[in-house]
């Protein structure tokens, strides 16, 4: 069925160095440098574990990514199904031979990495979405027949996740799904309608959740309901924001940070301790960081020809912009702690690989931009 | 064509779509933006206190207790290295095994353990246990040889209060103990206490708490999460309390304290002039010194059962009837008055021909009688028929205002002390609203022999003899040093005063608030008649205390005894006439002497009270005499270091 009609088939090698963005990957490495000085400082300032550990993944998944960046566009085009696949087959192991911590069954052991395919399901969505709608006629897109599948794709590996548990990279998957199909042209009204019925049924959703998820969500209305228990994090993030100030206590300075006021400093509250050390001046530069980075993803697709690289390129940049605010609202105590990683700063395998990932893709699309691909 | 229409439509809505979530993304970012703001510049403050708060944490550290001294600058009241046992309650894993080690080793009772059970649950996990706060020699080295064996444990060369006078000044000085709920409400206690400090619980301990107790110090540490000390970061010094300088003698209150040993009583001594007390014995007393750690039961009991009830300090809080020291002070109303001339004579004619008022019998303590009476021979050999007319003539009312004036019927020391009493000197008004009745004559004739409704502490009569003593001039009693008074002026006004006699226009008997240091009587010539007969009282023959006297002018001296009966003699007991020593103790009468000296150009006043002593010349009187000597002797060196004293001031 797929024929593919490819115009430029044969880049120069030249021309594919020439065409890669040379300012998205300084982007990527101006941050990944900020998350080694961060994790750095969350060991109070020793080479050891956390630091070695980051540093080396980011060194191997650049790497990779620089590699996965040559991949064809198409080619990712043609696997994007069987990518799903992998993903929602291996949610399915972490619900059997799942390894668990603190409560949550999320990781799969690979002997050199604890696999979260969760993270990698993130992608699969978009990637499989991108796809999905490349093929559909603008005319389509409306009708019912043609939303019921997507639906149906994103709602299963959603509800897998949410079983693991992990509502945050739930919704965030959702999210990502979500804004594709946005992109991809659904009419308003479909949002409009979905979003009223969210709200109608929220009560009836949290009953459902689990009582940490619950306490989570009352916690966030209120912090100081149980300052000790699950306030504490939020009050404590609050107030390692809040003390940095305009110009923050200085690098490996967070008191908050290294007297282990701070929960999970390496991961989800990685902003926490940057803000704090760094204060508003540094907070501000690492988001327009993200806002470039965001743009840059978002300039690749304005730049490329196929539906499939738009569709996949504003989405991922959907995606990052979702994971960035969802994490950094959530340290700001805007939004309920639902633990969500910040792309490439917070330390983990699966979320760097996942985002680096990702990335490359983006690379791809920009690299084989005037790549067409059949919608047939 | 359709196709490529369709695909640029497409595009567009992609990249319109785009657009609009980008401009999302933007707001969404702004407010992100303004919540960093927020945090980071408008509520920055509020937020490093926070920090501050959770990073810092203060230790405070028990300020030394300030010294109390007597008039000599000797130590009363110190405080004395002690050993201690701390536990730090997170350095601990297993408290039970801690506890059980401790026990093994310096030999804990149950009842101690569980009194550390409960003192450690109202800890925080950070604080400081504290299990023995007076160890012994060996059981602090016993800890010191284990201490690798015991988590947590950490021995403490600390400071406790120590009364090296013990006995002697307890009921002056007072003695300290644990701080109670009450005592924390006090804002001196509450604002300057730490957990584990002693404070003041009675005498001088407790009224000058706000000098004594100091500030404590302040130890800051940075703290992680879980409450361990990383560093030190600020260390403010604790400030030791100030010095208490007392007016007592030590040497002098030693000795009162010995004289009194064995016996319930009470001596007190005063300077004439300045009011300083010098001398303020009670007896029987106890040893501060247990109170400090928490005295044990036995301890407490014994005090607390001993018959003679040595918590009761009674030279403030002792209430007695005056008996005939009293007499003087109705000799000086009635002369001031001029109700009766010194000349008058009465005659005592023994207990078979009584006073007689309303049918009503009153006898003289003389057997015999004294025979024809004047006033001063009336107070020389104490005659009660004399008195008790005197009294008649001369009415309660006006009795009691010059009884009040001259020290009587209110406190003496202030709120020094929360057990002194007022003592009562009653008038016709006070029985009509304390008691509701109507006064009766046969009241104001006892009144006139010191018995009654009449009470007194044993100090009010030793102001009272010192403010006759001086020349009838209002002194201010007090036990503290005071700065404010000078010695050598107040010394100088009223011997200036003396000396300027008789210039004087007020009529001093209806005005019953004096100034300090002003003088108190109408005529000179009064004052002077009741010194004189007090004079004969002690050194002529037939004065009841006469053989108490020193023939030395150095020491002689002029006084009143009293007996004061605790109840109502009756005519069985007349006829019976027992001794002392036949009646049964709680029954036999108070023994009381009050006195100056010396004499000529007289300086101290003194009153002394045995309680069921028997008779005030054989019980009171030689134990004043004593005394007297004692204080004539140190005299000199007193006057020395207090001239010194306002030299430098």
């Amino acid at each position: 069925m797929l024929r593919e009609r490819i115009q430029a088939s044969n880049y120069s090698f030249l021309d594919k160095i020439k065409s890669i963005d040379y300012l998205l990957i300084l982007l990527i490495i101006a941050i990944g440098s900020i998350s080694v000085f961060a994790i750095y400082s969350t060991e109070g300032g020793k080479f050891s574990f956390y630091t070695k550990n980051h540093i080396i993944r980011l060194s191997v998944f650049f790497c990779l990514f620089l590699a996965l960046s040559f991949v064809r566009v198409s080619t990712w085009y043609k696997n994007a199904y069987l990518f799903y696949i992998v993903g929602l087959v291996l949610l399915v192991t972490v619900l059997f031979f799942g390894i668990s911590a603190s409560g949550a069954t999320r990781w799969i052991n690979l002997y050199f990495l604890n696999l979260q395919p969760s993270e990698l399901m993130k992608i699969a969505v978009i990637i499989c979405f991108a796809r999905y709608y490349h093929r559909i006629q603008s005319s389509d897109i409306q009708s019912y027949k043609f939303l019921i599948q997507p639906i149906i794709l994103l709602i299963i590996p959603c509800y897998l996740v949410i079983q693991q548990p992990d509502l945050g990279t739930s919704i965030l998957i959702a999210g990502s799904g979500i804004a594709i199909i946005w992109l991809a042209g659904l009419n308003i009204k479909y949002f409009v309608y979905s979003g009223l019925l969210l709200l109608v049924s929220l009560p009836f959703a949290i009953s459902i959740l689990k009582p940490y998820q619950k306490s989570r969500i009352l916690t966030f209305f209120n912090p100081d309901r149980d300052p000790l228990g699950a306030g504490y994090q939020i009050i404590q993030s609050k107030i390692a924001i809040g003390s940095g100030g305009f110009f923050g206590k200085g690098f490996l300075k967070g008191t908050q940070s290294y007297l282990e006021f701070l929960p999970e400093k390496h991961t989800d509250f990685i902003f926490t301790l940057f803000s704090e050390e760094f204060g508003f001046l540094g907070s501000i530069i690492l988001l327009l960081l993200y806002i470039l980075l965001i743009y840059r993803i978002i300039n690749v697709g304005l730049v490329s020809r196929s539906f499939f690289a738009k569709l996949y390129c504003f989405g991922f940049a959907t995606a990052i912009f979702l994971y960035v605010f969802v994490n950094i609202a959530m340290v700001l105590g805007m939004l309920p702690i639902v633990g969500a990683p910040l792309p490439i700063m917070s330390y983990g395998g699966s979320s760097l690989l996942s985002i680096m990932l990702g990335l490359s893709i983006v690379m791809s699309c920009k690299i084989y931009n005037q790549e067409q691909i059949s919608v047939y | 064509m359709l196709n490529r229409g369709r695909n640029i439509e497409k595009g567009r809505v992609i990249t319109r779509r785009m657009f609009i979530l980008a401009a999302a993304k933007i707001l969404l970012f702004a407010g992100i933006s303004s919540r960093l703001y927020n945090l980071q510049i408008s509520d920055r403050e509020k937020y490093e206190i926070l920090s501050d708060k959770n990073r810092i944490r203060e230790w405070k550290t028990p300020p030394q207790r300030g010294i109390i001294v007597d008039n000599f600058n000797k130590v009363l009241a110190s405080n004395d290295r002690v050993f201690q046992l701390h536990l730090i309650l997170d350095e601990i894993n297993d408290f039970d095994v801690t506890i059980f080690k401790i026990k093994n080793l310096i030999g804990l009772d149950q009842f101690q353990i569980k009194k550390l059970y409960k003192k450690k649950e109202r800890l925080k996990p950070w604080d400081t246990l504290v299990v023995s706060d007076n160890l012994t020699w060996e059981q602090f080295s016993k800890i010191n040889l284990y201490l690798h064996e015991l988590e947590g444990a950490k021995p403490v060369l600390s400071t406790s209060r120590f009364y090296p006078y013990a006995n002697d000044l307890v009921h002056i000085v007072g003695y300290v103990g644990d701080a109670s709920p009450k005592d924390l409400e006090k804002p001196e206690i509450k604002e300057n206490f730490v957990p584990g400090l002693k404070v003041g619980k009675y005498g001088i301990e407790n009224s000058q708490e706000k000098m004594l107790i100091g500030n404590y110090g302040i130890k800051r540490y940075e703290v992680n999460a879980s409450g361990k000390r990383i560093s030190q970061i600020d260390y403010i010094k604790e400030r030791q309390g100030n010095k208490v300088n007392l007016t007592i003698d030590i040497e002098i209150q030693k000795y009162a304290q010995e004289l009194l040993k064995g016996k319930a009583g009470s001596i007190c001594a005063m300077d004439i002039y300045t009011g300083e007390v010098v001398a303020m014995a009670s007896s029987p007393t106890y040893d501060p010194n247990k109170f400090t750690h928490g005295i044990n039961q036995k301890d407490w009991q014994e005090i607390r059962n001993n018959p003679l009830k040595p918590l009761i300090n009674k030279s403030i809080a002792g209430l007695y009837s005056p008996g005939s020291t009293f007499k003087p002070l109705v000799a000086l109303a009635a002369l001031e008055y001029g109700i009766l001339d010194p000349n008058k004579t009465i005659r005592c004619k023994g207990h078979k021909h009584p006073y007689e008022l309303y049918g009503v019998k009153y006898h003289c303590w003389k057997k015999e009688g004294h025979g024809y009476m004047k006033l001063r021979n009336a107070i020389k050999q104490s005659c009660d028929i004399y008195f008790y007319e005197m009294a008649r003539l001369l009415g309660v009312d006006k009795l009691s205002i010059i009884a009040k004036r001259y020290g009587l019927g209110t406190n003496v020391l202030g709120d020094l002390y929360n057990d002194e009493k007022n003592g009562l000197v009653p008038d016709t008004k006070w029985k009509r609203r304390a008691l509701e009745q109507s006064w009766y004559l046969g009241e104001t004739v006892i009144n006139g022999i010191g018995q009654g409704y009449i009470q007194t502490t044993p100090l009010q009569l030793c102001l009272m003899t010192a403010q006759i003593s001086n020349g009838g001039y209002k002194i201010k009693p007090h036990i503290i040093k005071d700065d404010s008074i000078n010695y050598k002026d107040v010394l100088n006004k009223i011997k200036l005063d003396q000396s300027n006699f008789p210039l004087h226009e007020r009529n001093y008997l209806d005005d019953i608030n004096v100034q300090y240091y002003q003088r108190m009587y109408n005529k000179k010539s009064n004052i002077n008649f009741v010194l004189d007969a007090m004079f004969g009282s002690t050194n002529e023959q037939y004065g009841t205390s006469y053989r108490s006297r020193y023939d030395d002018p150095k020491y002689q001296f002029a006084g009143k005894t009293g007996t004061s009966q605790v109840r109502r003699i009756t005519d069985l007991d007349r006829e019976l006439d027992l001794d002392t020593e036949q009646i049964e103790y709680k029954k036999r009468d108070h023994a009381l002497y009050v006195a100056f000296a010396p004499y000529k150009d007289p300086r101290y006043a003194i009153s002394v009270i045995i309680e069921h002593g028997g008779s005030g010349s054989k019980a009171a009187a030689p134990l004043a005499s004593k005394l007297i000597k004692r204080i004539i002797d140190r005299h000199k060196l007193r006057e020395q270091f207090n001239n010194g004293n306002t030299s430098l001031a």
